[in-house]
C-alpha cells in the first residue's frame, strides 16, 4: 500500500513539473510581452518601463526566468495579478472557496438525481422506467448545459420570478442560508447534469450485474424484504463503479464550471478566468491552470485511495 | 452463418442500422440540416455580418424572418452561417483528433514497452484533465479564431481515439491471423494496414460521431464564454453569448432561442446515428 501511494506520488511530481513547463512556454511564447499594458499607456516614460521590466525580471533569459516563477511557485506565491496588482494567489483562494461548494452541490444532486433512476431502471429493465431514464439520461447528455442555464434563467428568473438572477448573495442584505440556497440552486443544477447521464448509466449497469448474483439470490429465498435486498445487497455492492465514475469526474467538474458560473455571475474560480482572460490578466490565467493541475493530481491520488477503503477486496501491490 | 450464400456486409450492416427509428430520424434530420446550411446561404437576402439598421434589435418580420440582433444583422442569416461554422469545427477537429490519436494508439499498443507507458500515460493525464479549462488557456494564449478552436479542440481530443484503437489493435493482435502474419515475415507497417486496422474500423466510425457531437457542444461553450469563434463571424455558440445581456435574454427571445434549438438538435441527431452505428457495428449483436 505504502509502495502504490509512493509510486502515484513519484509519477505525479514530474506530470506536475511538466505541466509548469508547458504553462510557462506556452505563456512566454504565445502572449507576447506582460508589458503590453503598460506600453499600451501613452503617460509612462521609457525609463519606467525599463525599471519594471527589471523589477518583474523580464531582462532575464527563458531558463532564469521559469526557474525564478518556479521556485516562488512553491513559496505559494504566483505573482501579482496586472488588473487588480493583488496577489493571484489570494484571487484564487478567494473563488475557490464559492467553486467547491457549488461542486459538492452538484455531486449532491446529480446523486440524487441520478441514482434513484439508474436504481428504478435496473430494477424495471426495458421497462417503462428505463425507458424514461435512458431517455433522459440521452437527452441531458445531448444539450450543451449552458443553454439549460438559459432557459432556466429564464422561466425561473425571469417569468417566475422565484430565484435570484445570479451571485451568491443578495447584495446589501445580511447573509441568511435561504438566501444562498436560492443562489445556489439552479447553478448547482446546471452544473450537475454533466453528470447525471453517465450516473443513470453506470448505476444501471452495475445493478444489474450484481442483481444475478447468488448471494441475491440467496438473500431473496431467505425471506428478506424486497426493499432490504435492493439496498443492502444490490446498491452496496454496485456502488464501487459509481465511486469510481464520480471520482475520476469531480476533477471535471471544475471545467463545468467554468461556464455554469458565468452563466450565473457565481464568483468562483471559472468567473475569475473569463474575466482575467477578457483583460489579458496573464498571471491569473496561468495561476488558474497550474493550480487546477495540482488538484487534479492530487485528487486522482485521492481517490485511488478510498477505493481501498470502500472495497477491501482491492491490493495496492 | 450460410457461408455459400454470404449476404454482404455492408447489406446487413444497412439493415440492422434501418432497424433503429430514432437511427434513422437523425440521419435525416442531420443531411437536412447540413444541406440547409450548404444551400441556403445562396438564397438568403443577407450575409452573417451585413448590417441593416432597420433591423437593429428588431422582433421577427417578413423582412427578417428570425428578426435582427443587437447589431442590426440578420438572425436567420447568422444562424445558417453559424451552423457551417459548428459543423465545420465538430468535423475538422475530430478529423484532427484522429490523425494524432490513431498512429499514437497504434504505436503504443503495437511496439509496447516504454513508448507504450509514456504514450497512455500521457493519454491519462490528458483525460484527468477538465479540457476546457485547458482549452480556455491556449486559446487566451493564442487569440481565439475558428483556427485555433478548432486545432486546440482537435489536438486535445486525441487521447479518446489512442485508447480506443490501442485496446482494439492489443486484443487484434492476439489473433491467430495476426500471428500468421508475423510468422510469415510480413512487414509491421502492412500488418497494421492490411490486418489490425480494419478490424478496428467500427468502434473509431463510432467514436467519431460522438466526438463530433462533443466537439460542438466544445465550440459553442468556449463561444459563449467568448474565447471562441468571434463576431463578426456567426457560430451557434456566440449567438448565445448575447443571452447573457438580461434585457436581450428577457425581451429579445428571438436572439438566443434559434441557436440553442438548432444545437441540441444536431446534437441529439448526431449522437441517435451513433447510437445506431453502435447497435449496428457491435461485434456482440450477432449479425445476419
Amino acid at each position: 500500500m505504502k509502495k502504490y501511494i509512493l509510486s502515484r506520488i513519484l509519477v505525479a511530481i514530474p506530470t506536475f513539473f511538466g505541466i509548469t513547463l508547458l504553462v510557462f512556454l506556452v505563456s512566454y511564447f504565445a502572449s507576447g510581452s506582460p508589458l503590453e499594458l503598460l506600453l499600451s499607456n501613452q503617460n509612462i516614460s521609457e525609463a519606467e518601463i525599463e525599471r519594471q521590466k527589471i523589477k518583474l525580471g523580464l531582462d532575464q533569459p527563458f531558463y532564469i526566468q521559469y526557474f525564478s516563477w518556479i521556485g516562488k511557485l512553491f513559496m505559494g506565491d504566483l505573482g501579482d495579478s496586472y488588473r487588480t496588482l493583488q496577489p493571484v494567489m489570494n484571487l484564487i483562494l478567494n473563488g475557490l472557496g464559492a467553486t467547491i461548494l457549488l461542486a459538492i452541490a452538484a455531486v449532491l444532486i446529480a446523486c440524487v438525481i441520478a441514482i434513484p433512476l439508474g436504481i428504478l431502471s435496473a430494477k424495471n429493465q426495458n421497462k417503462l422506467w428505463d425507458n424514461i431514464a435512458a431517455f433522459f439520461s440521452f437527452f441531458v447528455t445531448s444539450t450543451p448545459s449552458f443553454f439549460i442555464g438559459l432557459v432556466f434563467l429564464f422561466i425561473f428568473s425571469v417569468k417566475l420570478k422565484i430565484l435570484p438572477i445570479g451571485g451568491m448573495y443578495d447584495i446589501g442584505q445580511e447573509f441568511s442560508i435561504l438566501s444562498f440556497l436560492k443562489h445556489l440552486i439552479m447553478p448547482s443544477i446546471v452544473l450537475s447534469l454533466h453528470m447525471v447521464g453517465p450516473l443513470i448509466q453506470f448505476t444501471r449497469s452495475s445493478m444489474l450485474e450484481v442483481i444475478r448474483e447468488d448471494y441475491v439470490r440467496t438473500a431473496r429465498a431467505k425471506g428478506v424484504k424486497e426493499y432490504i435486498v435492493t439496498i443492502k445487497h444490490i446498491l452496496r455492492n454496485s456502488l464501487i463503479p459509481v465511486v469510481t465514475y464520480l471520482g475520476m469526474e469531480i476533477p471535471l467538474l471544475l471545467g463545468g464550471a467554468v461556464v455554469t458560473e458565468q452563466i450565473f455571475a457565481w464568483p468562483g474560480i471559472g468567473n475569475l478566468l473569463i474575466q482575467s482572460i477578457n483583460t489579458r490578466d496573464y498571471p491569473v490565467i496561468m495561476g488558474i491552470t497550474i493550480i487546477v493541475a495540482f488538484a487534479v493530481l492530487l485528487f486522482n491520488i485521492i481517490t485511488d485511495l478510498v477505493y481501498g477503503l470502500l472495497d477491501p477486496r482491492i491490493r495496492y501491490d | 452463418m450460410e457461408n455459400n450464400k454470404k449476404p454482404s456486409l455492408f447489406l446487413n450492416f444497412l439493415k440492422k442500422y434501418c432497424e433503429n427509428k430514432l437511427a434513422i430520424l437523425g440521419l435525416i434530420v442531420l443531411i437536412v440540416i447540413i444541406l440547409l446550411v450548404i444551400i441556403l446561404p445562396f438564397f438568403l437576402r443577407y450575409t452573417e455580418a451585413e448590417i441593416d439598421a432597420l433591423a437593429f434589435n428588431a422582433p421577427p418580420s417578413s423582412e427578417h424572418l428570425l428578426g435582427g440582433d443587437d447589431v442590426g444583422r440578420d438572425v436567420l442569416s447568422r444562424l445558417i452561417y453559424g451552423g457551417r461554422v459548428s459543423l465545420f469545427v465538430g468535423i475538422i477537429s475530430t478529423f484532427i483528433s484522429v490523425i494524432i490519436g490513431i498512429p499514437l494508439g497504434v504505436l503504443a499498443a503495437y511496439y509496447r514497452g516504454y513508448i507504450e507507458s509514456i504514450i497512455m500515460r500521457l493519454a491519462d493525464i490528458f483525460l484527468s484533465f477538465p479540457s476546457i479549462i485547458l482549452i480556455l488557456f491556449l486559446v487566451s494564449m493564442f487569440g481565439p479564431s475558428i483556427i485555433t478552436v478548432t486545432v486546440v479542440i482537435g489536438v486535445l481530443g486525441w487521447p479518446f481515439f489512442a485508447r480506443l484503437i490501442y485496446g482494439n489493435v492489443l486484443s487484434v493482435k492476439e489473433k491467430d491471423f495476426v500471428e500468421g502474419a508475423i510468422a510469415i515475415g510480413e512487414k509491421n507497417s502492412r500488418i497494421v494496414f492490411k490486418y489490425i486496422l480494419p478490424n478496428a474500423i467500427a468502434p473509431i466510425l463510432i467514436q467519431i460521431t460522438f466526438r463530433i457531437a462533443a466537439a460542438i457542444i466544445l465550440e459553442s461553450s468556449l463561444s459563449f464564454l467568448g474565447m471562441g469563434v468571434q463576431p463578426p463571424a456567426a457560430s451557434w455558440g456566440n449567438m448565445l453569448y448575447s443571452a447573457q445581456s438580461i434585457t436581450i435574454l428577457t425581451e429579445r427571445p428571438w436572439m438566443w432561442l434559434p441557436p440553442g434549438i438548432a444545437l441540441i438538435v444536431t446534437i441529439l441527431s448526431i449522437n441517435f446515428i451513433g447510437n445506431g452505428l453502435r447497435d449496428a457495428l457491435d461485434p456482440k449483436t450477432k449479425i445476419g
